[in-house]
């Protein structure tokens, strides 16, 4: 008990530290809103796999590591290895953050449409606080979640963006998080804020990426509003460290006929919970959750999501995929509740994993709840392994064996990168799960 | 080319092939016929490498090497192709890629350089021709939503393109409407040459037909009970496989 205790003073002393150094920027409500939030995590404390949303998951570990806050490292980063992380070459505006912190000589903002705003959350909380005091912690609730509550007390800075009524942002922003932690173990909390008012589409593409395999924290919270008629297509890609944490929550907020479509790819991590929540609330939204999480070695992954149906005529769409080599292992918890407001919902979820060793381990469980009487719901998940007469088919046409693992590996995962509406980052992801798989089967055969 | 000794094959601790003597030549085509369950799919997985089966004595000879201590991707390298009897169905992978992979690993292995997507397609076009097939069936997923026909015609047409020394084909021919028969038939006789094999694996006479065998081997129990020339198609075709087991089991009684 005082070894939890000791964890959660750590964080307690911390603040102090992080509200007299001065970096608690901002009105005097956003930083009520931290006070909060720094109360609520001293009641929550870290939770423990007897909490039911954590149960497979032990966060431990990572508690007792003292994390501090990370400063801005620049000598980490030489132009090379910030141009090796993935998408840069994608088209359109890109915000980046080191450590948390944004970095305008590293970004790039284009000519952006009348009225739309792209940048650092800590400069609008500072300069024009009234653009974000609307939305900003009022959709990921920090009471039930120690580490929304851990960002919220101490939020300061990560992406703000927002588009305005009736504009169509043609190209993806990027929003690409590097960390780097080279003398002692550092923590981040990017908090990002992304608005499109009604009848508006933006692409949005979340890019978590290390420079070097050092130890730090990434604790990351993302809203998102989508206004009435709006079109939002969110891509998260996490290729962290290997001996990373990283924790994040996205929650969106769907208005009126919306349609909002989430991909989360999880590559990198050694430990690595990923909360998506979506609440539906207005009639004839669509709302679509897909997911991959492609782990080995030791590593960990808990993807846990949420889909609120409020209100009538709502569709959602959730299709999460693991593949769980070696002595990974995964965690799926898939939510979806339907209101009692909600009738003629439409959902169906399903999670499918890939196991390809004997030690791989993968916890997954569906769950409906459903209070409306007028629905159509459905839920499934499968755990297995590569299929054995695939692999002889393939074999007896000449292919060598682990080429032909990965390359049903590649299908496997190569359904969710199938659904991706955007060209430009459904081939690079592409080539980044080649890669991968290529190394994994080179890695084997030379063992 | 291809000459097995004394083979025997067991699956899950059960005896399923008891002793087999084959040999193939160059420029031949065999067909081995039986009724169900005498062991024609085992024998024919089992040149290709499946690893389901223990083999407990005998041996397998391949244009000299010992076939029974090679990977199906060597065997299918040095020539061997199987037409399975189910072809397997490959979501998410595409009929031209998987093609694609294959014949160009079997390429590099002959030392000759690997085809383009240009060049492949090139291929393809000509032997898709032949098998009666639409360029759309290469931009599916391997063998999904295929009828039995097409999933036939699709090994056949693998088999044109991989250009094997060695066919085994494992009741190619069942389920198939009169067309589509006389397609896989037609591939089958385009493939033949002096310096190749055709293993035809069936249960049916009907094939014989369209393509004539140099010889006819009967398997029963996991054993050849009795071989022949084209004729012996014809007599089991009208007498059925009966008089062929109670010879069978006279000579085994006389010769014990």
């Amino acid at each position: 008990m005082s070894q939890v205790l000791e964890e959660r003073d750590h964080y307690l002393s911390s603040f102090e530290r992080f509200e007299k150094n001065g970096a608690a920027r901002g009105p005097s409500w956003a930083h009520r809103i931290r006070k909060a939030a720094i109360a609520r995590f001293a009641d929550l404390g870290f939770p423990t796999t007897r909490h039911e949303e954590w149960k497979y998951t032990r966060v431990a570990p990572m508690a007792k590591i003292p994390f501090q806050p990370a400063g801005y490292e620049p000598d980490r980063l030489a132009p090379g290895k910030l141009a090796r992380a993935a998408f840069l070459q994608l088209p359109g505006c890109r915000l980046v953050f080191v450590n948390g912190r944004y970095r305008r000589e590293l970004s790039s903002l284009r000519l952006l449409p009348e009225g739309m705003k792209a940048g650092s959350l800590v400069a609008i909380l500072d300069a024009d606080p009234e653009w974000v005091e609307p939305h900003l912690a009022r959709h990921a609730s920090y009471q039930d979640h120690a580490f929304v509550a851990l960002n919220t007390a101490f939020l300061q800075d990560g992406a703000f963006v927002y588009v305005p009524k009736g504009t169509v942002v043609e190209e993806p922003i990027q929003l690409l998080f590097v960390s780097a932690s080279p003398q002692e173990a550092t923590v981040s909390h990017p908090r990002n804020l992304i608005v499109v008012d009604r009848d508006s589409q933006a692409v949005i593409i979340e890019n978590y990426v290390s420079v070097e395999n050092d130890v730090y924290f990434t604790n990351a919270v993302t809203e998102i509003v989508a206004g009435e008629n709006a079109v939002i297509d969110h891509y998260k890609v996490q290729r962290e460290s290997d001996q990373a944490f990283h924790v994040a929550t996205l929650q969106a907020r769907l208005d009126r006929s919306s349609n909002f479509s989430s991909h989360s790819i999880a590559l990198g991590g050694a430990l690595v919970r990923n909360d998506v929540n979506a609440v539906l609330d207005g009639e004839g939204i669509e709302c679509i959750l897909n997911g991959l999480y492609l782990v080995a070695g030791e590593q960990h992954v808990d993807n846990h999501t949420r889909i609120d149906h409020v209100k009538p005529h709502g569709t959602s769409r959730e299709l999460y995929k693991g593949v769980l080599d070696g002595k990974a292992s995964g965690v799926f918890n898939g939510k979806i509740f339907v209101h009692k407001a909600a009738q003629k919902t439409d959902a169906k979820q399903t999670n499918k994993n890939l196991l390809l060793s004997e030690e791989a381990l993968i916890d997954t469980k569906p769950q409906l709840e459903i209070y409306a009487d007028d629905v159509k719901c459905t839920h499934g998940s499968t755990i297995g392994q590569i299929d054995q007469d695939a692999m002889f088919y393939l074999r007896s046409r000449g292919m060598g064996s682990e080429a032909a693992r990965s390359l049903l590996t590649y299908a496997f995962a190569g359904e969710i990168l199938s659904r991706m509406k955007v060209e430009a980052i459904r081939s690079q992801l592409d080539h980044l799960l080649v890669t991968r798989l290529q190394k994994g089967s080179q890695a084997e055969e030379t063992s | 080319m291809l000459e097995v000794r004394n083979l025997h094959v067991s699956a899950g601790g059960k005896e399923i092939l008891r002793g087999i003597d084959l040999k193939v030549n160059a420029g031949e085509i065999h067909a081995i016929m039986g009724p169900n369950g005498s062991g024609k799919s085992t024998l024919a997985q089992l040149l290709a490498g499946r690893e389901t089966y223990q083999v407990t004595d005998g041996e397998v000879f391949y244009e000299g090497k010992d076939l029974l201590r090679m990977s199906p991707e060597e065997r299918a390298r040095e020539g061997i192709f199987l037409a399975f009897q189910y072809p397997v169905e490959i979501p998410g992978v595409t009929n031209a890629y998987f093609l694609k992979a294959g014949l160009n690993a079997i390429r590099k292995h002959r030392g000759l350089d690997e085809l383009d997507a240009m060049e492949f397609l090139e291929l393809l076009r000509e032997k898709l021709k032949l098998v009666d097939m639409d360029q759309s069936f290469m931009n599916r997923p391997v063998n999904e939503g295929f009828s039995g026909g097409e999933k036939k015609r699709n090994e056949i047409l693998q088999m044109t393109v991989l250009d094997p020394k060695l066919a085994i084909l494992d009741e190619t021919d069942s389920g198939l409407d009169i067309d589509a028969l006389k397609i896989v038939a037609e591939g089958i006789n385009k493939l033949r040459r002096a310096d190749n094999a055709t293993v035809l694996v069936t249960h049916y006479q009907r094939v014989l037909n369209y393509i004539t065998p140099d010889h006819v081997h009967v398997l029963m129990d996991g054993r050849i009970v009795l071989s022949g020339g084209k004729e012996l198609a014809l007599e089991l075709e009208g007498r059925g496989y009966d008089w062929v087991k109670e010879e069978a089991e006279t000579v085994q009684r006389t010769s014990t």
